[in-house]
Order: C-alpha cells, then sequence, then structure tokens
C-alpha cells in the first residue's frame, strides 16, 4: 500500500509539473471524447429520425397484408378485416394503436397537372398514434370519419397539381372487379410530411369512401399496429402470426429494410468514427508520454538506483496517463452533455433539406445520446489510452539507470 | 573488522566492439565495515565507474563485485533494484532530488518502497532531518532549497534506512568551500554516529583530507591506497 500511494503521488504531481503540457494532452482528449459523443448522439438522432419516419409514415411496427400484397399492392390483393382472435389480440395492453387501410396506386388529377400516388383510406380516429397524418394537417381540416368525402393531399403535392383546399381533384384506380375506379374529392385539408417525398407520395381519404370507391366490400389492403414498447416487437409478432395463419405479417424491418440498413450503417459509422477519434487521440497522447518520460530520464534512472523495480516505474507512468484520461474523459462528458443540452431542440437542418431526405432524415434532427455510446467512447478512450500509454512506460521502465544519470 | 565491498579482478571496458575504451583494469578492492573511503583521481580515471560497479549500477565487464558477501554483478536487474533498495545509499553529484517530491517525502522515498508504515517513515524521516540540520525545511520541495541543503537531504535519504554502504560520486563538485565542508563534516559525523561505510569518489582536496582511507586511480588502475595515521 506504501508502494502505491507512493506511485500515485509521484504521477499525480509529475502530471501537474508541466501544465501547459497537461491542459494541451487534456484539451485533446476531452475534444477527442466530445466529438465521439457528439458524433454518435448525432448519428444516434439521425437513426432515431429515419425509424421514427419509417414507422410513423404508415408503416407502424409492424403490419398484416394478404400474402402477394407487398409485390403487387393492388386490390388483388386486399384482405378480410381482423378475425376474433386478431382483434383480442390487438386489445392487449401492449398494443399503443391499431387500424386497417385501403391502401392502393391511384393517379390524382387536377385541372393543370397529373400525378401517381398511393391512396390511402384511413379511419381517422385510428390513425392518431399510428400514423403522422393526424398531427400533419397544415391547412385545411383533417378527416372526420372513414365515411368522409373529402381529401388530404400532401403541400407538395398541391403545388404540383396547382390546387389548394377547397378545390376538386379526380383519384382514379382500379376497383376489385378490375373496373376503372374514379372518383372526384374535394381537397379539405393539405399535409406536411417531415419528408417532401411523402407530400408527394400519399392521399388520404376515408376507408369506408375508398371501399366504396374500390368495390372492396369489407375488404381492406392492410393492417398496421403501433406498440407501446418497440422491444416488445419479437414476441407480439410471433404471436399475431398465429393468429393471422395464412396471412403476410411482417415488421417495420422487414417492410422498411432501407430505413434498417441505415441503423446498422449508422452503427457502422459510430464505431468507425470512434476508431478515427482514438487514433488522433492515442498520438497525442503517446506523443505526450513520450516528451514526459524523455525529459524526466535522469528522474527514472535516480528512482531506479535508489532501488525502485522497473516494473514500479512502468505502473507510475501508466497511472500519470490513467490520471490525465480520467480527467480527460471528466471534461469531454461534461462538455459533450453541456453541448447536447443547449441542443436539446434539436437541429434545423432545413437548409440541408433535400440532402438530409435522400438520407432518410427529417428537417430537424434531434441529438440522442445512448449510454451505450458514452460507455463505449470512453472505455475506449480510456483503456486503449492506457494501453497507448504502456510503450512510453515500456521506454521509462526499460533505462538502465546508470544511462539515465549519466545522460546529459 | 568485516569486508562491506569486495571487488576482485574487477574491469570495465565501454564499446568492447569497437574504439574500446577501458574505465577500469584488474581492480584489487576491499572496503571494510564502517570505513570512510575517498576514491581520488583525475577524471577519467574511473572513480565514478567503480563507484556504479559496487552500487550494482552497471555491470562488469570481467571480475568479481561482493556487497556484504553477496556477489553483485550476477544479479538480475530486479534483484539488483531490491539489494540497491536495503543495502546502499546513493549521493549523487547533481539532480539528487524527486523535483515534485518535498525534503521529507524524498527521505521517506527509500522507506515508502521498503514498505514501512507511515508512523515510523515520519517518525525516522523528522529524527534524520533534523540530525542533518534541516528541521523545519521537510514541507520544502527541492526547488526551495539551497544546493547544500538539497544535498543534505539527499545524505539523509541515504542513510535513513541505514544501508550497508553510502556511495557518494562527488557530492560537494557543485557547492562552495564551506557548504562543502559542512557536508562532509555532517557525513564524517554520520559515518562515526551510526558506523555507517562512506565511500566518495572526488578530486576535492577538501574531501580527502576528511577521508581517513584514501584510494587512488589513474587510467582505471589503482596507483595507491594509503590510510591515514
Amino acid at each position: 500500500m506504501a508502494r502505491l500511494a507512493l506511485l500515485l503521488r509521484l504521477a499525480r504531481r509529475s502530471v501537474l509539473r508541466n501544465r501547459r503540457r497537461t491542459l494541451i494532452i487534456l484539451v485533446a482528449i476531452s475534444v477527442a471524447l466530445w466529438a465521439m459523443i457528439f458524433f454518435a448522439a448525432l448519428t444516434r438522432g439521425w437513426e432515431n429520425d429515419v425509424v421514427h419516419n419509417a414507422i410513423f409514415t404508415l408503416t407502424g411496427h409492424l403490419q398484416v397484408h394478404a400474402p402477394g400484397y407487398r409485390d403487387d399492392p393492388s386490390v388483388d390483393h386486399s384482405m378480410k378485416p381482423p378475425n376474433a382472435t386478431v382483434a383480442q389480440l390487438l386489445a392487449g395492453t401492449e398494443v399503443a394503436a391499431w387500424g386497417t387501410r385501403v391502401r392502393v396506386p391511384a393517379v390524382v388529377m387536377s385541372e393543370h397537372d397529373t400525378a401517381g400516388v398511393t391512396l390511402v383510406g384511413i379511419d381517422p380516429a385510428a390513425e392518431r398514434g399510428l400514423s403522422f397524418i393526424a398531427d400533419a394537417v397544415h391547412t385545411g381540416r383533417y378527416l372526420d370519419s372513414p365515411d368522409d368525402r373529402g381529401i388530404l393531399i400532401g403541400r407538395a403535392l398541391a403545388d404540383r397539381l396547382g390546387t389548394g383546399v377547397g378545390k376538386r381533384v379526380v383519384v382514379m384506380s382500379q376497383a376489385a372487379d378490375h373496373s376503372v375506379a374514379d372518383r372526384g374529392f374535394r381537397v379539405v385539408g393539405l399535409f406536411e410530411g417531415d419528408r417532401e417525398a411523402t407530400e408527394m407520395a400519399y392521399v388520404f381519404v376515408g376507408r369506408r369512401t375508398a371501399m366504396t370507391m374500390l368495390k372492396l366490400g369489407s375488404r381492406v389492403s392492410e393492417l398496421a399496429v403501433m406498440l407501446r414498447d418497440r422491444r416488445q416487437l419479437p414476441a407480439f409478432l410471433a404471436r399475431l402470426r398465429t393468429a393471422a395463419s395464412g396471412l403476410d405479417v411482417q415488421p417495420w424491418t422487414t417492410l422498411e429494410p432501407m430505413a434498417q440498413a441505415m441503423v446498422a450503417l449508422g452503427q457502422a459509422w459510430i464505431w468507425m468514427f470512434f476508431v478515427v477519434m482514438y487514433v488522433a487521440m492515442a498520438f497525442g497522447l503517446v506523443n505526450t508520454m513520450l516528451m514526459a518520460v524523455m525529459e524526466r530520464t535522469r528522474e527514472f534512472g535516480m528512482l531506479q538506483a535508489l532501488g525502485m523495480r522497473p516494473r514500479l516505474i512502468l505502473i507510475q507512468v501508466v497511472f500519470e496517463s490513467c490520471f490525465l484520461l480520467a480527467a480527460g474523459a471528466a471534461a469531454g462528458i461534461g462538455l459533450a452533455a453541456g453541448t447536447l443540452s443547449l441542443l436539446h431542440g434539436g437541429i434545423n437542418l432545413s437548409i440541408l433539406a433535400q440532402g438530409a431526405e435522400m438520407w432518410g432524415m427529417g428537417k430537424v434532427i434531434y441529438p440522442a445520446a445512448a449510454v451505450v455510446d458514452v460507455i463505449g467512447a470512453t472505455a475506449l478512450v480510456v483503456v486503449l489510452g492506457v494501453f497507448s500509454s504502456l510503450y512510453p512506460a515500456w521506454r521509462a521502465a526499460r533505462r538502465v539507470p546508470i544511462e539515465a544519470i549519466t545522460r546529459n | 573488522m568485516t569486508d562491506i565491498v569486495a571487488c576482485h579482478d574487477l574491469s570495465k571496458t565501454y564499446r568492447p566492439d569497437h574504439l574500446a575504451v577501458d574505465a577500469l583494469t584488474d581492480i584489487e578492492l576491499t572496503i571494510a565495515e564502517g570505513e570512510f573511503a575517498s576514491l581520488v583521481g583525475p577524471s577519467g580515471s574511473g572513480k565514478t565507474t567503480l563507484l556504479n560497479l559496487i552500487g550494482g549500477l552497471d555491470t562488469p565487464t570481467a571480475g568479481e563485485v561482493y556487497l556484504r558477501g553477496q556477489r553483485v554483478d550476477t544479479l538480475a536487474p530486479g534483484e539488483l533494484a531490491d539489494l540497491r533498495l536495503n543495502h546502499v545509499g546513493f549521493v549523487f553529484q547533481a539532480y539528487n532530488l524527486i523535483p515534485v517530491l518535498t525534503a521529507r517525502e524524498n527521505v521517506e522515498l527509500v522507506m515508502e518502497l521498503q514498505g514501512l508504515g507511515t508512523a515510523d517513515r515520519a517518525r525516522l524521516s523528522r529524527d534524520i532531518l533534523h540530525e542533518v540540520g534541516l528541521e523545519g525545511l521537510g514541507d520544502r520541495r527541492p526547488a526551495e532549497l539551497s544546493g547544500g541543503q538539497q544535498q543534505r537531504v539527499a545524505v539523509a535519504r541515504a542513510i535513513v534506512s541505514h544501508p550497508a554502504v553510502v556511495l557518494a560520486d562527488e557530492p560537494t563538485a557543485n557547492l562552495d568551500s564551506q557548504t562543502a565542508s559542512s557536508l562532509l563534516e555532517l557525513m564524517r559525523e554520520l559515518n562515526q554516529r551510526h558506523g555507517i561505510t562512506f565511500i566518495i569518489s572526488t578530486h576535492d582536496p577538501m574531501v580527502m583530507e576528511f577521508a581517513r582511507r584514501r584510494v587512488m586511480l589513474r587510467d582505471g588502475r589503482i596507483v595507491d591506497d594509503t590510510v591515514a595515521a
């Protein structure tokens, strides 16, 4: 214990000996860790945004379709509404929201232009908490009921069609009997999506209105389910697959493979960035420790002459690195916490909207620090930092005392 | 008296492969317990090399070194460290103290490495600092002490754990004559009071006067070994 206390005292005071150098390496360590945590939080925020957009842009946590619908989302692949067993499952506590929809390809026409869209027939009340649409109405009103005769279109689509609230558009699709189904709708509201692509892709009408227009009877295109906790998805999915046998039950990860791929890409980015930052920091740390060791060659030689074993000198230098790393890590975490706190309201990316949209991002990104990233980055910096300091420590310890003492 | 140090056929050659320099050649030397001996000679005569070999800081090219009957030149680095820790005290010409430790902590350094308890260390360091005339200066860092005071701290550190031998390499070289005389007086007193063996390398005539035994080296060989009456 006496030796340990001595080594700790020597290490602590040696670190404070050259305050400017210590400050520089502390800044390097803390900035590296800050950058790692901040970048990870940005990436997590982006991941969350991608997943949120994927889930709330009509996907939900899981969906049920008729077999073949995902390859050909037409009226030919419609299905009956949920049976009693499925309905009982949907009434469970783990389900936050669910709803059935009619969802088919269609064409929307105004007096100025035509656009290919997806016609979505919804139960307006059921969509609250299930998708973005209930909270996305920018101008006009939301749909009242499944029998609402109005249509909600995206703001960008309205611009393209040269239409607006109160004007009429015609929607054309294929009916269940393979006849052309067309109907005029009055635009009752314009919605604003996180991405312009969403505003261009969907038009919303009442579900029963759509079923009538498409001659679907009681059949629907899909059942979407939102769970209270995403972690319950695997278990719920298994139960629903059993209950809805013969139907295609898929989680959002399958339905939105791009989003899932981006999440995986985000994870890889985080660790690649961590490694790059660590390497940059490690060079600084090793350089600093080498300088500190070289200029104290005689001191280490004298300590050996007095009877300090080489391994104790190695431990002393490693302790010095530990002090630097611990202080730098604390400062880095504090800095990151402060930065993330300041950006709690999100970072507005409107200026980069088009580029951000390509990466599945919305207009605002909310940095989200994950405990695993903070621990991972700190562990990487501290553990591998200590590992990096072994070289200068070894250099200090391997000095033959007489060479060290007689060195000018 | 028991021999504390014994060197037999001791030789040291630097750069033996090319441009060889014979620092020591065929040294035969014994130092008895409690002696106050000086190694004298001009620069390059081999004084420091001999001290380093005796203290296990360096290894000989040929010959044997014994300290308290234990052969030194065949020990592994870790064993040499233990030997120095427990049986040898060093006083160097300069840069004797650890700058980040106070005078008291410098004195306690060896005892801490030996694993001595806090109370014992405090008592022994207090006593020894008093003995070398540095009472009240224990909390000062080396930079806050004069050269003579620093050397006194080094002497205190060297003798505090009662080593078999104290090896002092030109301890007065950086001191003015009055401070040097005071330091030598102190070392002689400690030698007489505690019976600790001192071997001091020097080319300072004042040191030669203080030492009862004078071993003269020239070109790596002992050319004279006299004991004052």
